[in-house]
């Protein structure tokens, strides 16, 4: 996939191998700026390996990844976060005690490189308690941004991964399965939200849903046994044969 | 990771009263989190009021403020960040030797052998001590740095009894004086002066860690302590955060293991023994943790405690301590403050479905 | 030089069958019991009872000890510990350290406060010389015993059904559920053998290691030392760990007295900073 303005998000020969087993297996791929790409795969294709590769939570074999053309192959997770590089996660990853305008601060407080104060009061901020709370609204999390986290209703949670991410202002966000179990009513929520992201914000989402993602995607990749399969727009590889038979066949076999 | 199952919503105060959500800006709604209360008041009123309540126990009493501090040094890093450690007894030695070899230097006199100083020596070498060793808990799961920790409290030990030049080995440092407080005030043998001293002193640094965990470098402890994963992936430098927070309690642990050596005018290699580091967290755990008051209230209840059943049978007063223990593993879950704040919470609870059932 | 080679192995050993129980029960459940000790502790005193009070022979001893710890050991697993393994690390540090302060106080109250003495057997005392070297004879006596179980567990962990399935549940215990291990079961039955073994390794001990109520205390760290250097995943780990720790404990207190304990926490404390997962064991995946 070729991209005519230099890519956001690149990666070289990328290879994680877990003991003997290679979860992936020589990825090159890149990202435009406010690409819209869906990662899709049969299960155990490697595609959360690929994330945790992209945004350093695994280190990788061997290969680079390259971040607005800086190889941030070796950087950790907080630099490549600092460095506009954000993601969600398929399980949440969510502070269960603490609210969501808390949660959503933790992220705007490091940006703004206010969480060293020690001295002023939390709150005491209100430009960025009211950033805070302006994209809990727009998330549709505005009624419950005093509420206990963990205590919320499963498909906030998901919003909220989303929000935190957000809060950061990334460039690039990863979104790995957002609407993984949340129940069918909710998911155009959720839909809705992804859909509503700012053209400046480059996307890469995992998902299994094939609505979700023909929905939304304008490029998509196929991972199969950790490498790319093929590449391309929405409408080829919805035509493509081979991937209806790695993946879409097995898709239609598991739902009947 | 926590032991505290709590709502963390208002690390040091008990659920706000409920207030129209719409009045009230978020950030207002934050600021009004950490306001004061009245009971926060009353404690403090308490502890100053024991001054004539009990005349005979001012010593007991300032012991009680010290090993409250300690704990709540312990606070900082369990309660707050989620550090889990067994060690903190070492900070605590090694502040009390700092500030017994600052008042033996000075003989007694004034500059060197001023308590304030003292303080600020001791404070500095244990914060100096708690940098050094805070890397070694940044790595590996809550097993291992229990591991850590407890190692180098014992190292600590071990080196109290070698060094017998500098600590007097096992006869500890005696007759440790310390010059008037602020050239005024000289520690007397009925202990009024160690009462003030050490409330005080402990009061002003509970103002201090007060308003640290309630500053976003605060929240962002209780993000670490929610989800280290989370916090790196938004861009927090966990260790670096780690590493401050651990510091700052090593600093208090040290402030009051000099205060204990001020107030009782000699140094004994049991202050920097183990057993040290396990009652602080007892402490801790008896009045619970993530509460900022949870080691203040524990060490009174503990010190009451111990007067109560030591005096029935001071030999088995450890089995108590052990009953007591896993008891509160197996059913309490917050400590004495956990207990109190789900008493009241059922009140109000209570108290809303009454006036909710009236028409 | 010798006699301190066998001194060292011999205290080795006996760390093993002490600490064997409490290295498997990490490794199987993730459970820290750092109340193992009072387990060992409570061998110890069975065999004092046994023969200062009773005049039972030392021979009654063993397997009475063996026999008193697993039935305790269960016991409490059934009751109390069960309930803790879905806590975290500091609720079962809390919960055991609580368990040892009242092991401690209770023996206090019942045998009081001071060392017991145990008069062995007059052919199990003495020396012989072996190599030239002078080595009590209860040395070879207890490097023998405990060479015998751990040959002995290593073949029941490497050859029996019950060890595979043993191995399987340590290396993931979910999938070993998914294949229809009965975790749960393997590890209350692994639980009371290993408060057995202390209680054995204590009624053997009863004479070299000082038994008086401070026992589960002074020993937790050297339980600790072992797991920190051997891991958890194995039982060969924990033995070399052991024999290592036993030879440079005794070596350690005859050639530097003065810096003894100093060399063995910092050991630890480096072994763990730098393997986490200790020295002796296999990388595992992840």
């Amino acid at each position: 996939m070729s991209a005519s303005a230099s890519p956001v998000l690149e990666t070289k020969s990328l290879v994680k191998a877990f003991g003997g087993i290679i979860a992936t297996d020589n990825v090159t791929f890149s990202l435009p700026p406010g690409a819209r790409h869906a990662l899709i795969g049969p299960n155990g294709a490697g595609k959360t390996t690929f994330v945790n590769l992209l945004s350093g939570v695994l280190p990788a074999t061997s290969g680079q990844v390259i971040l607005n053309g800086q190889d941030v192959t070796n950087w950790t997770v907080r630099d490549r976060s600092r460095a506009g590089l954000a993601r969600t996660f398929q399980i949440n990853q969510l502070y269960p005690d603490l609210s969501p305008i808390k949660s959503v601060l933790i992220a705007i407080n490091e940006r703004e490189n206010a969480a060293q104060s020690w001295f002023r009061k939390l709150g005491a901020r209100s430009d960025l308690v009211d950033e805070a709370a302006e994209l809990l609204k727009r998330l549709n999390l505005g009624g419950v941004m005093h509420d206990r986290v963990g205590s919320m209703p499963y498909g906030l949670q998901r919003l909220l991964e989303i929000a935190i991410a957000l809060a950061s202002k990334p460039k690039v966000l990863l979104l790995d399965e957002p609407a993984a179990g949340v129940p069918e009513g909710e998911r155009d929520q959720i839909l809705d939200v992804v859909a509503a992201l700012p053209e400046s914000v480059s996307l890469i989402l995992i998902e299994h849903d094939m609505d979700l993602v023909f929905r939304f995607a304008k490029t998509i990749s196929v991972l199969v046994n950790g490498a790319l399969f093929v590449e391309g727009t929405r409408d080829e590889i919805a035509r493509d044969p081979r991937v209806r038979k790695v993946y879409l066949g097995e898709e239609e076999i598991a739902h009947g | 990771m926590s032991v505290v199952d709590k709502d963390a919503l208002a690390p040091a105060t008990p659920a706000p009263s409920p207030a129209p959500a719409a009045a009230i800006s978020p950030a207002r709604r934050l600021l009004l989190d950490s306001r004061w209360r009245w009971w926060e008041l009353l404690f403090w009123v308490a502890c100053a009021a024991s001054f004539w309540v009990f005349p005979k126990k001012l010593m007991l009493i300032s012991e009680i403020f010290i090993l409250g501090l300690l704990a709540l040094s312990i606070d900082l890093v369990l309660g707050f960040a989620g550090l889990v450690t067994l060690g903190q007894g070492a900070f605590f030695g090694i502040g009390a030797y700092a500030a017994g070899l600052m008042a033996k230097a000075g003989m007694g006199v004034a500059p060197l052998s001023d308590p304030l100083l003292g303080l600020a020596v001791a404070g500095l070498a244990a914060g100096a001590v708690g940098f050094a060793t805070s890397f070694l808990v940044l790595r590996g799961s809550d097993l291992t740095r229990l591991m850590v920790t407890l190692g180098v409290a014992l190292i600590f030990e071990e080196m109290v009894i070698k060094f017998k030049d500098i600590t007097g080995g096992s006869d500890g440092l005696q007759g440790v004086m310390s010059s008037p407080v602020l050239g005024v005030w000289s520690f007397d043998l009925f202990g009024r002066t160690a009462f003030w001293y050490s409330l005080i002193l402990t009061f002003l640094i509970f103002l201090f860690c007060r308003r640290l965990v309630n500053s976003n470098y605060g929240l962002s402890l209780l993000a670490i302590k929610g989800n280290p994963l989370r916090a790196r992936t938004i861009g927090m430098p966990v260790n670096a955060r780690l590493v401050s927070i651990y510091t700052i309690a090593a600093a208090i642990a040290g402030i009051s293991g000099g205060m204990l050596t001020q107030t009782t005018q000699f140094v004994s290699p049991d202050m920097a023994a183990f057993h040290r580091s396990a009652d602080a967290l007892l402490i801790l755990i008896f009045g619970g943790s993530g509460f900022l008051y949870g080691g203040l209230v524990g060490a009174v209840a503990f010190r009451v405690m111990q007067d109560f059943l030591g005096n029935i049978t001071p030999q088995y007063w450890l089995f108590y301590v052990g009953l007591v223990l896993v008891l509160l593993v197996l059913f309490v879950r917050g400590g004495i403050i956990g207990m109190l704040m789900a008493a009241s919470e059922k009140l109000t609870s209570r108290r809303n479905d009454q006036t909710g059932g009236r028409p | 030089m010798l006699t301190i080679l066998f001194d060292g192995v011999a205290y080795g050993m006996l760390l093993f069958i002490l600490a064997v129980g409490l290295c498997v029960t990490l490794g199987l459940m993730n459970f820290v019991n750092l109340a193992h000790g009072a387990f060992a502790m409570a061998g110890g005193y069975l065999t004092v009872v046994m023969m200062n009070r009773m005049g039972i022979s030392f021979w009654w001893c063993l397997p009475a000890a063996f026999l008193f710890s697993a039935a305790l050991g269960a016991i409490l697993e059934r009751t109390l510990y069960r309930r803790l393994y879905d806590k975290t690390h500091l609720d079962q540090v809390l919960f055991s350290i609580g368990l040892i302060f009242m092991s401690m106080a209770a023996v206090d109250y019942a045998m009081g406060a001071s060392q017991q003495i145990v008069n062995l057997p007059s052919y199990l005392s003495g020396r012989v010389e072996i190599f030239g070297a002078q080595v009590g004879v209860y040395r070879l006596f207890v490097i023998a015993v405990c060479g015998v179980l751990a040959v002995g567990l290593q073949f029941i962990i490497a050859r029996t059904r019950f060890g595979s399935q043993l191995r399987a549940s340590v290396d993931d215990g979910r999938v070993a559920r998914g294949l229809g291990i009965d975790v749960t079961r393997i590890f209350s039955l692994t639980f009371a053998v290993g408060s057995g073994l202390a209680g054995l390794g204590g009624a053997l001990g009863a004479s070299i290691l000082s038994m008086d109520p401070f026992f589960p205390l002074k020993y937790m760290i050297y339980f600790l030392i072992v797991i920190a250097v051997g891991g958890a995943t194995t039982i060969t780990g924990p033995f070399f760990a052991s024999l290592l720790l036993g030879i440079a404990d005794v070596g350690g207190k005859y050639f530097v007295p003065a810096i003894g304990g100093f060399i063995i926490y910092t050991i630890m404390v480096a072994v763990l900073i730098f393997r986490p997962e200790g020295l002796f064991t296999r990388r595992t995946r992840r």
